[in-house]
């Protein structure tokens, strides 16, 4: 039988690549190992070697092609003694599938079924972001293009910036949010360090004391775990012990929360752990334009400032104002879809199930407000309080643990502030009590999902 | 005499490692002149007095918490003052009464935090181990064993960066110097040649755990050998010794060449911390130390030897720190503790 040559997963989070090249022609032998094409992931291009031996029957993903999803037939081989009259069989074939279907999630609502006809919510006008000035262009851009510009502008504006962490130079990034940086600000201003986050967490608060700019890339912010007593003992607080004298004007960056299938010690979501901590600022983007414009801000802040991305958003696209200097303010939520039965707040990550959800259940009837916090401390509580006066529900959502999570916080100043005003519980939706797990069905349990969003707000609604 | 200790790769399959030999090499005692000696006896001796009427404070209920005196250690901290150059900064652990005095901060601000009143350095709201100077180029007074290692070498990072020539000076204990960011630290530091100058006070106990009972190698002045890290030891009582020393690491940062460590010895008479009873160490121990190796009555005899100063003089010397300190430590019980409005101030700029 031919073998099918299916296009790899090249990373945790690759769901599509580019087949960039062919390095066989059809006809040509392959022995395993050889390398047979390169595939551009939306991190680097990567080699794909052959696993079995044979001929190159037939390539059916030409060099070239955008897009091409993980699993996707690309080429198909001939073992030895098949000639071409075996293609035609394999091509129409359906690809194996490549991984055993996934145990149901009990919790997964159902698709809500249209027995009877439900009223479609009415159409609220979602607000321009008012950080954006009227008739501003728009562009799109990924998340991670918009990380990489906010720290190249700001290190063009001011030659104190510079940026430090694994792999940020010669590597172009662990996740390529600093690629091209080295080229245009040389090793001078982009800094491989050693594996070494502690110390290097404590030098760049030497160096921001000293009254440099330093951002410090952690790799991901599970391994900042290792440096939590320079952010929190060194960087947060001296200002304070100081008198006033001496701050520390630093951001530390990088991907926070789960990625996928990486395992417990690689997916924590750190928000409410760094929010907990007077003297620091937090900050947790979901949009292109909020990884840009709060990017830039939390640079040119005079404070420490953890900056929460997520490698999941770190590929996705958005609109972005096509401006020079795209600057957004750090303690400001923004109201992402307006909306008057229901207040849903989110952060980071968490707003692609909420924004799904605020979707759905306009079409069962509900109009749900959606709030994207964009920084956890300042809190923007005063957005979410007058939401909550017009809603009188609230339903927060969120990737972390439950316990002491920033929606506790949430739900505690929404009862001391709006308790007249609330016409239900206050409900969380979150990342499960436990370690995340490994296999692909349990890991989808321990997130949230949609359907979660979902029963929340149905039960904070009254709604059958 | 440095590049003597600067490791080469080892070209044979030699077991004998290769170390360090700046070490073996004679002591240097420059010779101070009779400005240089009656400098230093000041500066130790308002150190020596400050953290007397400190202890005498703590022990009136005016200073809270903790309170990790000097008393003993002066040589070192005045003969590195007595090195550096202006625009070069210190930055230090806990015990760090000294530093400051060293780095010519105001007696009277550091007594006042010590007793938590607003005209302290730090307004009262750092406290005995968190005081800054950003003016004298003083980065604290920091109360995590070790964390300071990493910030002074963010301080040479920041020289380097800047190519302003100065040194960073990192003052740590015998027990910081085991802490897993000290290694990673020096490891950068020599990797990127910064300017930074580790200075290990050993005064034999981290708390009240003595160096050999902690350290695996008690040669503290090796623990950059991995590195490639010169390092030296110094006779941490003799204010000359420190001094030489200090010059020659802190030009061999100026150079460029990278970080340099320097093991003082030394001893605190008191005990680790105001309510350290020292009972892991004997009297006669502490005695001993006192009566034949103590800094300032090094400096005394020599002065009076040399006739460069009458017991008189060195009396009137006396009197004019006595009053200094008495000043500061009136000042530190009569000023005002701060404002209940600061408690919510700097904490964000």
């Amino acid at each position: 039988m031919p073998i099918d040559i299916l296009m790899p997963a090249l990373s945790p989070t690759m769901e599509e690549g580019k087949l960039a090249k062919w390095l066989k022609a059809e006809g040509d032998a392959v022995t395993a190992g050889d390398v047979i094409a390169e595939i551009e992931t939306d991190k680097a291009t990567m080699e794909v070697e052959a696993v079995d031996e044979g001929t190159l029957g037939k390539i059916l993903v030409a060099e070239g092609t955008d897009n091409v999803k993980v699993n996707e037939k690309i080429a198909i081989l001939l073992a030895d003694g098949e000639d071409a009259s075996a293609l035609d069989a394999a091509a129409s074939a359906p690809a194996a599938a490549a991984a055993p279907a996934a145990a149901e999630a009990p919790s997964a609502p159902a698709a809500p079924v249209a027995s009877a006809p439900t009223p479609q919510a009415p159409a609220i006008d979602t607000p321009e972001d008012p950080e954006v000035p009227e008739g501003t262009a728009m562009k799109s851009s990924t998340v991670r293009e918009a990380l990489r510009d906010a720290m190249a502008e700001e290190m063009r504006r001011d030659p104190d910036v510079f940026i430090m962490g694994e792999e940020v130079a010669e590597y172009q990034g662990a996740y390529k949010i600093t690629q091209g940086l080295l080229d245009e600000f040389s090793a001078k201003r982009v800094i491989d360090t050693p594996i070494t986050e502690h110390g290097f967490a404590g030098m760049g608060v030497g160096a921001a004391m000293a009254g440099l700019k330093p951002i410090v890339e952690f790799m991901t912010f599970n391994f900042a775990m290792q440096a939590i007593d320079q952010i929190i003992n060194s960087a947060a607080k001296t200002l304070y012990m100081s008198g006033g004298q001496m701050g520390a004007p630093i951001v530390f960056r990088g991907p926070n929360g789960a990625a996928a299938r990486v395992g417990a010690q690689h997916s924590q979501d750190y928000a409410s752990w760094y929010a907990h901590v007077p003297g620091l600022k937090v900050v947790q983007p979901y949009s292109a334009a909020d990884a840009k414009g709060l990017l830039k801000a939390a640079i040119r802040d005079p404070n420490p400032v953890i900056f929460l991305e997520n490698e999941i958003l770190y590929g996705h696209s958005f609109d972005i104002p096509d401006m020079d200097d795209f600057v957004l303010p750090i303690g400001k939520a923004k109201i992402e879809r307006g909306g008057t039965d229901v207040t849903l707040v989110s952060w980071g990550i968490g707003m692609t199930y909420t924004l799904k959800a605020a979707e759905e259940l306009a079409g069962m009837g509900i109009s749900a407000e959606v709030i994207n916090l964009r920084t956890i401390r300042p809190l923007d509580i005063d957005t979410v309080l007058a939401s909550v006066r017009k809603t009188g529900r609230i339903v927060t959502i969120e990737e972390a643990f439950p316990m002491c999570s920033v929606s506790s916080e949430i739900a505690y100043q929404v009862q001391e502030k709006a308790f007249d005003y609330l016409d239900a519980p206050i409900l969380r939706v979150t990342g499960k009590d436990v370690p995340m797990p490994y296999a692909a069905n349990l890991e989808k349990l321990a997130l949230p999902n949609v359907g979660e969003v979902i029963d929340a707000v149905k039960a904070v609604t009254y709604t059958a | 005499m440095a590049t003597a200790s600067k490791t080469t790769s080892a070209s044979s399959k030699s077991s004998s490692r290769t170390r360090s030999t700046a070490k073996k090499a004679k002591p240097a005692i420059a010779e101070f002149d009779k400005d240089q000696e009656l400098h230093a006896y000041r500066e130790m001796l308002l150190i020596r007095r400050f953290e007397e009427k400190a202890g005498q404070l703590y022990g009136m209920g005016l200073i809270g918490g903790f309170c990790h005196l000097y008393i003993g250690q002066e040589a070192v901290v005045v003969g590195m003052q007595m090195a550096k150059k202006d625009g070069d900064q210190m930055i230090t652990g806990y015990r760090d009464h000294g530093h400051m005095l060293a780095m010519d901060l105001d007696p009277k601000g550091v007594m006042a935090e010590l007793t938590g009143r607003r005209g302290g350095l730090s307004k009262g709201k750092g406290g005995s181990m968190h005081m800054f100077s950003k003016e004298k180029h003083f980065y604290g007074g920091h109360g995590i064993v070790g964390a300071q290692v990493s910030l002074g070498t963010g301080l040479g990072f920041a020289n380097k960066y800047r190519e302003n020539g100065n040194v960073a000076m990192a003052f740590f204990g015998d027990g910081a110097s085991n802490q897993g960011q000290v290694y990673e630290s020096f490891n950068m530091a020599e990797l990127w040649k910064l300017p930074v100058v580790y200075v290990v006070e050993n005064n034999k106990y981290g708390m009240g755990t003595s160096v050999a009972r902690a350290s695996a190698t008690t040669d503290l002045s090796q623990r950059g050998a991995s590195f490639n890290i010169p390092g030296k030891q110094v006779d941490g009582m003799d204010v000359r010794a420190v001094m030489a020393a200090s010059a020659e690491a802190l030009q061999w940062c100026r150079d460029g060449k990278g970080p340099y460590i320097l093991e003082m010895s030394t001893y605190r008479y008191r005990g680790h911390s105001m309510s350290d009873p020292a009972k892991y160490r004997s009297k006669d121990e502490v005695q001993k130390m006192r009566t034949e190796h103590d800094p300032i009555e090094q400096v005394r005899v020599r002065l009076l030897e040399k006739n460069w100063a009458t017991e008189d003089d060195l009396k009137a010397i006396d009197k004019d720190v006595r009053a200094r300190v008495a000043e500061a430590a009136e000042f530190a019980q009569t000023d005002p503790e701060p404002d209940a409005s600061e408690l919510y101030t700097d904490i964000l700029l």
